[in-house]
């Protein structure tokens, strides 16, 4: 039962708790069990929030018996642990946020909590959202759900929503909340087999989410539909008056208006996601792709985005430089660890921020530090500044002749613990294909569509016109309906 | 020892101009914060103006106080200056346990005001003196050493109050200029009402930067003087700073660009830190803040506003009232003045009513350390005595002594004139009856003057005045006394 359960999907639950099959109580109890036997496996949970859990279920049964049931009402939820939650401890997955317990409620977990969902706990990530697959967490690696054929060994999830994907793809929650910065959304839901959405830029307020890169730093849904995806997205987009970036626009009714009909819509594919040496299995999921959408009636229209190789540069440069910026608060003044102080105010910082810091964060604040410094803003952080208007460019251009735009979500499906990056560069390298749409603000989702010669998950992506996430939904919709990609995880065994 | 004659130093080596450049931070006058709906109200109990924003939360975020927004573009217009449409917050990276989010929001290449300029009155005439720009930034908070021995406490209820820097061309050539223009710029923010300008509790405070030059030269290396709080020490540490300046030259030595700070117990100003060591503040755009951008109507709105400024009353009340620029200059500074003038001259002889109020009133309120708006002496009181004046009740200076009895007792002029009989004699029988008895009473110098003796004229005025306890009629008394003495 409790299996079967935690195997619907959120709208299922939905239709079930309406038709009083089974109660929230009933559901988070199926999930936080689950939750609490596996994961000192996956590790996707760095707090657990039972009794929070119980409580928010036991008022959402109240509500659906009372018939004032919000959009979600007692469906349990993840919540990526760069979200502010009132009273539970938020750690960003670093060490500098020790016993970190904000008196305030991000925007988008109060949305999410204001429609009904119900806070199963704070799930791992990349410590402060830098990484790609979830190794650079204070509280440890996240494992993926998922196996090589034939082997046992560990995979990463992929990053820096490691935890929120693992969780959704292991069914220990039906939705997960993440934030996307260069592809910490479509990234791990690639690798997890699952669908995960950045909206445009704007459309998820920022306030109370611990900022990485705030001119990149977008929230969104991580699902195991598109349905589900949409269900959510619409819950969590909407102004936010004390958010300056976030856009004063109707959301609409995703989940009303989705449409599975692709007949006559214009997808590009770009030739510079094309490149020499690109994997054998990512190239053949994209050319299926491509083929089905065709073949229900899609226009498949060749373009192209000249400025995508400066795209990985030009993040690594501004993401890294409002890092730089964004994290100099964490300085053991007000909150958090504080590491010394005796002798004198600098040794004070330099020692929180020495052992608060893992090594990762510590090389973006210092790529961000020097791009800014005086003799080099031009040569790096203005250039970029102008590069991404080209990249941005290429879309917009792009955008004149299609309606979407269909890409590998990443070059390669989840490896193993054991791989070594030969440099921290060819770790970014697993960003290639989302950094572009991050950077130029679009919305785009990864939705699972293959597997790979080892039988790992490799996802697409759909890239869309600015506050156009309808677009994307719908040709997801459509490709997911026809793909009918059904393969599970492995798991871990009861 | 150099010394300081006409604006220029009198060194060994001949003379030295003086060039100062002035950065003035002046709190925007908003209820709440720049960028957080903290108050801004003075005096607080420490840390109690504080909205998790201030306080550098995690995932906070600022939002922007639109009446800041409106007070700057006003002290743009008020000071002729350009209104950029469009402006960018940048933000300025240091540490600092009072910087709660590790930068400072402030505006760096795109301020939202540009070149605009003052008029300051010397007294060898009018001195144009150019503003660079006026940008809006957050102020810090504040490190307190003197609550705990071996710790500092953070007060943070002035992290985030709204600041307006406004920064001046190198145009001043003295100290007194640079009080001038700080002056000038105090008045004008305190007539639009963007800033109280109360320098004492540090809502307008200025660095100057200073350097020397023989006359002719290129510009010299500057330092530049942080936090002046008052009128008096900008002077002093001008001075001061100017003179070190000139006595390491004249010996051979450099000037090291650096930040000097001024001790005002010492009257000097020394080392706060050099170039080497200056921050590199990596500013760049804060990607949390959209571009400033607003409409030329918008700036239009805002114009029509403006109250009528110091330059455009003081030109008035030369024509209007015919003063003096001296005279116009003094009562135009402060707004409440002028409002107190006009009430005056609306009822007696404008010259009468500016001598009295700049004199008489403002030498007895500087004296008991008030100022005009705490007088007990208002507008309506002081126009009685000169009433009484004009229409010859009471001589001039009778009414010096019905002033003071005014301050005293609080009675209106016309009460203590009539209960302490004080009016003038103006009966011309009294008056000859006065003169006669001084003429007989000295015969010997009434001979004199008869003589020739002319001086001896004021000598009778002075003895018929005495004689008549003051109440004399001055112009009366000066006609029947020519008459009699002839």
């Amino acid at each position: 039962m409790s299996n079967e359960l935690r195997s619907l999907t959120l709208a299922q639950m939905r239709d079930g708790l309406k038709a009083k099959k089974f109660s929230a109580t009933e559901l988070a109890g199926a999930h936080l069990d689950e939750i609490e036997r596996t994961n000192p496996h996956y590790n996707a949970f760095i707090t657990i929030t039972r009794d929070k859990a119980m409580a928010m279920a036991k008022e959402s049964d109240a509500k659906i018996a009372g018939g004032s049931a919000g959009a979600i009402e007692g469906i349990p939820v993840g919540v990526k642990d760069l979200f502010c939650t009132k009273g539970t401890l938020t750690t960003a997955a670093s060490h500098i946020l020790d016993g970190f317990k904000p008196e305030y409620e991000s925007t988008i977990t109060q949305n999410i909590w204001n429609a009904g969902g119900v806070m199963l706990g704070k799930l791992n990530l990349d410590e402060f959202a830098m990484g790609s697959a979830n190794i650079t967490s204070y509280y440890g690696n996240v494992i993926n759900p998922w196996k090589k054929n034939g082997s046992d060994a560990n995979l990463v999830p992929g990053g820096s929503s490691g935890g929120s994907a693992a969780a959704v793809a292991a069914n220990l929650a039906p939705m997960a909340l993440g934030t996307d910065t260069g592809g910490s959304i479509r990234q791990p839901a690639s690798f997890c087999g699952i669908v995960g959405i950045k909206p445009t830029y704007g459309r998820c307020s920022r306030w109370g989410t611990i900022a990485f890169a705030s001119s990149l730093d977008q929230a969104g849904p991580i699902t195991r539909t598109v349905h589900d995806s949409a269900i959510m997205l619409s819950v969590m987009c909407g102004h936010d008056a004390k958010d300056s970036t976030s856009v004063n626009m109707a959301v609409p009714d995703f989940e009303a208006l989705l449409s599975a009909d692709v007949k006559g819509k214009k997808v590009g594919i770009p030739k510079e996601y094309r490149p020499d040496g690109i994997d054998a299995d990512v190239l053949r999921v994209w050319d299926n792709g491509i083929k089905l959408l065709k073949e229900a009636g899609a226009e498949i229209i060749d373009i192209s985005l000249p400025h995508t190789k400066y795209a990985l540069a030009t993040y690594y440069i501004v993401a890294p430089a409002e890092c730089s910026s964004n994290l100099a608060r964490y300085d053991g003044v007000r909150f958090g660890l504080r590491v010394g102080g005796d002798k004198s105010l600098t040794e004070m910082y330099e020692q929180t921020r020495a052992a608060g810091f893992g090594a990762e964060v510590k090389r973006r604040i210092m790529i961000g530090t020097y791009v800014l410094s005086a003799g080099y803003y031009d040569a790096y952080y203005k250039k970029a500044q102008k590069l991404r208007w080209l990249i941005a460019e290429d879309f917009r251009k792009a955008f004149e002749k299609v309606d979407v735009i269909l890409t590998p979500t990443a070059p390669s499906a989840a490896f193993g613990f054991d791989y070594k990056p030969i440099n921290p560069v060819e770790m970014y390298l697993n960003d290639v294909f989302t950094v572009p749409t991050s950077l130029a603000g679009l919305p785009a989702i990864s939705i699972p569509a293959g597997l790979n010669k080892d039988g790992l998950p490799l996802g697409l992506q759909i890239i869309g016109k600015a506050f156009d996430e309808q677009s994307v939904l719908n040709t997801a919709y459509g490709l997911e309906s026809i793909l009918a990609f059904n393969a599970k995880p492995q798991g871990v065994a009861a | 020892m150099n010394s300081i004659k006409n604006n220029l130093i009198k060194g060994n080596t001949g003379d030295w101009e003086i060039i100062i450049g002035l950065e003035v931070h002046a709190q925007i006058n908003t209820k709440s914060k720049l960028f957080s709906g903290a108050s801004t109200e003075f005096g607080q109990e420490p840390n109690v103006n504080v909205a998790f924003v201030d306080a550098g939360m995690p995932g906070m975020l600022p939002v922007l106080n639109e009446n800041a927004v409106e007070q700057a573009i006003k002290t743009g217009l008020a000071i002729n200056a350009q209104i950029n449409l469009k402006s960018i917050f940048d933000r300025k990276n240091y540490f600092y346990p009072d910087l709660p989010q590790g930068y400072q929001i402030s505006q760096f290449l795109d301020p939202i005001v540009g070149k605009g300029e003052m008029l300051l009155d010397m007294p060898d005439g009018v001195k144009k003196v150019g503003v660079t720009r006026i940008h809006i930034e957050q102020d810090a908070g504040k490190s307190l050493h003197e609550y705990k021995p071996k710790n500092t406490c953070i007060d943070l209820n002035r992290a985030g109050v709204p600041l307006m820097e406004i920064v001046s061309e190198p145009d001043m050539r003295s100290a007194d200029e640079a009080v001038a223009y700080m002056k000038k710029l105090r008045s004008i923010v305190r007539y639009i009402d963007t800033c109280d300008g109360d320098m004492e509790k540090g809502n307008m405070r200025c660095d100057a930067n200073v350097s020397v030059r023989k006359i002719g030269d290129p510009l010299g290396t500057r330092c530049e003087i942080k936090n002046l709080n008052s009128m008096r020490f900008m002077n002093k540490a001008i001075e001061f700073e100017a003179m070190r300046q000139v006595e390491i030259l004249e010996s051979g030595g450099e000037i090291r660009q650096e930040t000097r700070l001024f001790d005002s117990a010492k009257g000097e100003t020394r080392t706060m830190r050099t170039k080497e060591d200056a921050h590199d503040y990596r500013y760049f755009p804060d990607p949390d803040l959209l571009p400033l951008e607003f409409t030329q109507e918008y700036v239009d709105s805002i114009k029509a506003t403006l109250p009528e400024l110091p330059d455009a009353k003081k030109s008035r009340y030369m024509q209007e009232y015919k003063l003096s620029a001296y005279d116009a200059g003094v009562i135009v500074a402060e707004q409440e003045y002028s409002s107190f003038y006009e009430e005056l001259a609306g009822e007696n002889d404008p010259q009468l009513a500016a001598n009295w109020m700049t004199g008489e009133l403002f030498g007895r309120l500087n004296k008991m350390g008030i100022e005009l708006a705490d007088s007990p002496i208002t507008a309506r009181k002081l126009s009685g005595l000169l009433k009484l004046i004009s229409d010859n009740t009471i001589s001039g200076k009778i009414a010096k002594d019905v002033l003071d009895l005014m301050f005293e007792t609080g009675k209106d002029a016309a009460s203590i004139v009539e209960e302490k009989g004080m009016k003038q004699v103006t009966d011309t029988g009294a008056i000859e009856k006065v003169i006669d008895e001084v003429i007989a009473a000295n015969a010997d110098k009434l001979a004199e003057y008869r003589s020739g003796k002319d001086k001896l004229f004021g000598f009778f005025v002075g003895q018929v005045m005495k004689a008549s306890g003051g109440k004399a009629n001055p112009a009366m008394l000066n006609d029947l006394l020519k008459q009699k003495l002839s």
